[in-house]
């Protein structure tokens, strides 16, 4: 099967000096996954369980402490221009971050033009420009001259993905693009991404927390808790039938756009995310409902259950030889 | 209802525009454009809308906070204030620098703002509570800060560690936390559980739940986030180019929206197991800057007829607490 993107054993360790924690925490720990050609990827999970992380060695922000990153069977030589040039785009979710208050908008536009070789003239450029801001409803006209001061988050937002277009990348990471986008433009937005998809082929690494848009829009989908991949497979399965306890406690922390169903039970958060990143067993026995005492001490086995892959004690006698 | 509920603040016509200066022509942003609202004691009131529709320049409005290009163009904004309405329109920096924290607190859209990096919490702590609280000893004020950290359920140690030590929604719950301290009338948030992965969410909604159980206060919120607004709003407000187009309580809103934009913002929500096509609200919103004429929504409205092309529908009220601006239900309503 083709892969256009496999992460073998991919390790992150950040070593954190401070006053609540002199340790090393494991912030990506040992994840196997892959993204097809013309695929959505979905990676969802708590703040702080390592997507960007996962999202920044892809892109080679930040180095890979072990493991390794295949880009179609290849080892990624790690050199973050590489990755850009072969077509991989990214978008943040700060889009405040993206850009530099002090400098004109359209300059970005321009620059990656420049950059990229990707017009003759300046009457190219801005055709070429206006094309890829039309994709996410917006025209040259909008952003020509303009500051970022003078946009709100999700014009930028819409306008930082016109931006990662540009290349015509094969593969987009896609860094919560919609969590400062309202319902609707988020509706149109992840439209284009699956317009994206089925018209030009190109793969998304979607990290989200809003997972009814992870369901509407991806083939696949791993949820990730504190560094470890606790479930994977298709969106059918992993958010129609839940297997891992925290895949359910996401499922059912989904607020319901439907004032009969709000929620009648609490939950408990997690104290400081260190206390579980350091857990001997499974690093969500604190807060399961499902906990036995095997959990505390062991690190729970993978399974596969079908097509889906799971990380949890309570399916070991699944577990394939 | 039969009870009638005090109104802690108010705003008559309010408008609020950015005026811009682009060599030598000016560029008018009419992002609240005509606003009346009455938000009551003991609720929260939550606002929905595009984005760019003005929501984060109504509530800087209504907190009184407004910073060049930002200007308050016309229009009267009333906080109730020791059961007496008072315009604080008019109100030196000084007086509006006093209600800030203890009448009236904000916790901005995307919190990370509000702390300084390079200082521990409780540095924030300080400068915010510091110059309101009338006591010089510093640590009166932390056991303040320390009470309402541990009410709400936070470790804590959180004071003593620095912005970037801590993850976005703990980051996000101190700062709720931080804007309660002082037991203010009326809190407002800004997208508070917007960029939170889901789980957190349900946390912060629960905590911005118990705080206005136990403070009896006022909460005033934006996200745009429908699911949000079912689980916490009492009342909903509708805000579409700078107008609040639709209200009315939450269930209301959900059951029998009555505005064509309110229409498409609930039914283009994405529902577990239907991967059916949605259709978000086709076209693009206004620009500000250049307003259609008549009803803001005519260019993209399914219903659109001739008058409201013309004409802005004045807001009528379908019922004691449904209010609508439209001409489709202007007419059905009117005859
Ligand atoms: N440069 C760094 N140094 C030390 N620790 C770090 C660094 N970057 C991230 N971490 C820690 O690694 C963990 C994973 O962080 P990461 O940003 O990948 O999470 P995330 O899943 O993207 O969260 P969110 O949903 O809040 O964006 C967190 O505990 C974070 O505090
Ligand atoms: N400082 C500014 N100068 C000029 N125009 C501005 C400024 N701030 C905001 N605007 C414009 O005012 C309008 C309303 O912006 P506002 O930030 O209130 O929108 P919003 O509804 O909060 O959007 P979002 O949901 O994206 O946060 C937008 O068209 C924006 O471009
Ligand atoms: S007033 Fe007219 S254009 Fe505006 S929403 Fe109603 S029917 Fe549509
Ligand atoms: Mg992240
Ligand atoms: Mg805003």
């Amino acid at each position: 099967m083709d892969k256009l993107l496999e992460a073998n054993n991919l390790t992150k360790r950040f070593s954190q000096g401070n006053v609540i924690s002199r340790a090393i925490l494991t912030a990506v720990d040992n994840i196997n996954f892959y993204i097809k050609p013309a695929e959505i990827f979905t990676l969802a999970g708590e703040s702080g369980c390592g997507k960007t992380t996962t999202a920044k060695m892809i892109l080679g922000f930040e180095e890979v402490t072990s493991g390794q990153l295949l880009r179609n069977g290849e080892p990624q030589t790690d050199k973050e221009k590489a990755w850009i040039t072969e077509g991989v785009q990214a978008i943040f979710q700060d889009p405040f971050s993206t850009f530099n208050p002090m400098r004109r908008v359209d300059a970005y536009f321009h620059e990656t033009v420049y950059n990229f070789k990707l017009a003759k003239t300046k009457k190219d450029a801005i055709d070429w420009i206006d094309q890829k801001l039309q994709l996410v409803g917006l025209t040259y006209q909008d952003v020509a001259g303009k500051y970022p001061s003078e946009f709100s988050g999700g014009q930028l937002q819409r306008i930082s993905i016109a931006r990662a277009l540009l290349t015509d990348p094969k593969l987009i990471i896609a860094d919560e693009p919609v969590s400062m986008v309202d319902a609707s433009l988020r509706m149109s937005i992840v439209n284009l991404f699956k317009q994206l998809r089925d018209e030009l082929g190109v793969s998304i690494l979607y990290i989200t927390h809003d997972l009814a848009t992870a369901y509407y829009v991806s083939d696949r989908i791993a949820i990730m808790f504190r560094g470890k991949i606790v479930e994977m497979g298709s969106v059918e399965d992993v958010l129609m039938n839940p297997r891992h306890p925290y895949s359910k406690l996401l499922r059912d922390s989904i607020p319901q756009a439907d004032p009969n169903l709000r929620w009648d039970s609490r939950v408990t958060l997690a104290e400081l995310e260190h206390e579980e990143y350091s857990r001997k067993g499974c690093r969500f026995a604190g807060r399961c409902p499902e906990v036995m005492d095997i959990c505390k001490t062991v690190v729970p086995p993978d399974v596969r259950i079908d097509d889906v892959f799971v990380h949890c004690h309570l399916y070991e006698e699944l577990e394939e030889a | 209802m039969a009870e009638s509920k005090q109104v802690v603040l108010r705003t008559e016509h309010l408008k609020s525009f950015y005026i811009l200066d682009m060599q030598g022509t000016q560029k008018v942003v009419k992002a609240v454009n005509d606003v009346n609202l009455e938000i009551y004691e003991n609720e929260i009131y939550s606002i929905a809308g595009e984005s760019g529709c003005g929501k984060t320049t109504l509530l800087k409005t209504l907190f009184n906070e407004i910073v060049p290009p930002q200007r308050l163009v016309d229009g009267k904004l009333y906080y109730r204030i020791n059961s007496e309405e008072v315009d604080v329109t008019t109100f030196s920096a000084e007086e509006k620098r006093k209600l800030r924290m203890e009448y009236i607190s904000y916790i901005p859209q995307g919190s990370m703002s509000v702390f300084n990096p390079v200082i521990k919490i409780k540095g924030t702590y300080e400068d915010f509570i510091g110059s309101h609280v009338e006591v010089k000893n510093r640590d009166e004020i932390f056991a303040i800060a320390r009470e309402r950290i541990q009410e709400l359920g936070l470790p804590k140690n959180v004071l003593d560690v620095y912005p970037h030590q801590l993850s976005g929604g703990m980051r996000q719950r101190v700062t709720i936390a931080l804007a309660s301290s002082l037991n203010p009338q009326i809190m407002i948030g800004d997208e508070p559980t917007t960029a939170l992965d889901v789980v957190v969410q349900r946390g912060v909604i629960q905590m911005l739940k118990d705080i206005q159980k136990k403070l009896k206060n006022t909460i005033i919120m934006v996200t745009h986030d429908m699911g949000v607004h079912a689980n916490i709003a009492d009342r909903i407000g509708i805000m579409y180019a700078g107008k609040i187009v639709e209200e009315a309580p939450t269930e209301k809103i959900f059951d029998m929206p009555l505005h064509p934009y309110t229409q498409f913002l609930i039914n283009s929500l994405p529902k577990f197991g239907d991967k059916t096509m949605r259709e978000s609200v086709p076209g693009s919103p206004p620009s500000l800057a250049d307003l259609p004429t008549g009803c803001p929504f005519h260019p993209r409205c399914p219903h659109v007829k001739d008058i409201c092309r013309e004409k802005m529908p004045e807001t009528i009220k379908v019922d004691a607490e449904h209010k609508v601006a439209c001409w489709l239900v202007e007419e059905e309503f009117n005859g």
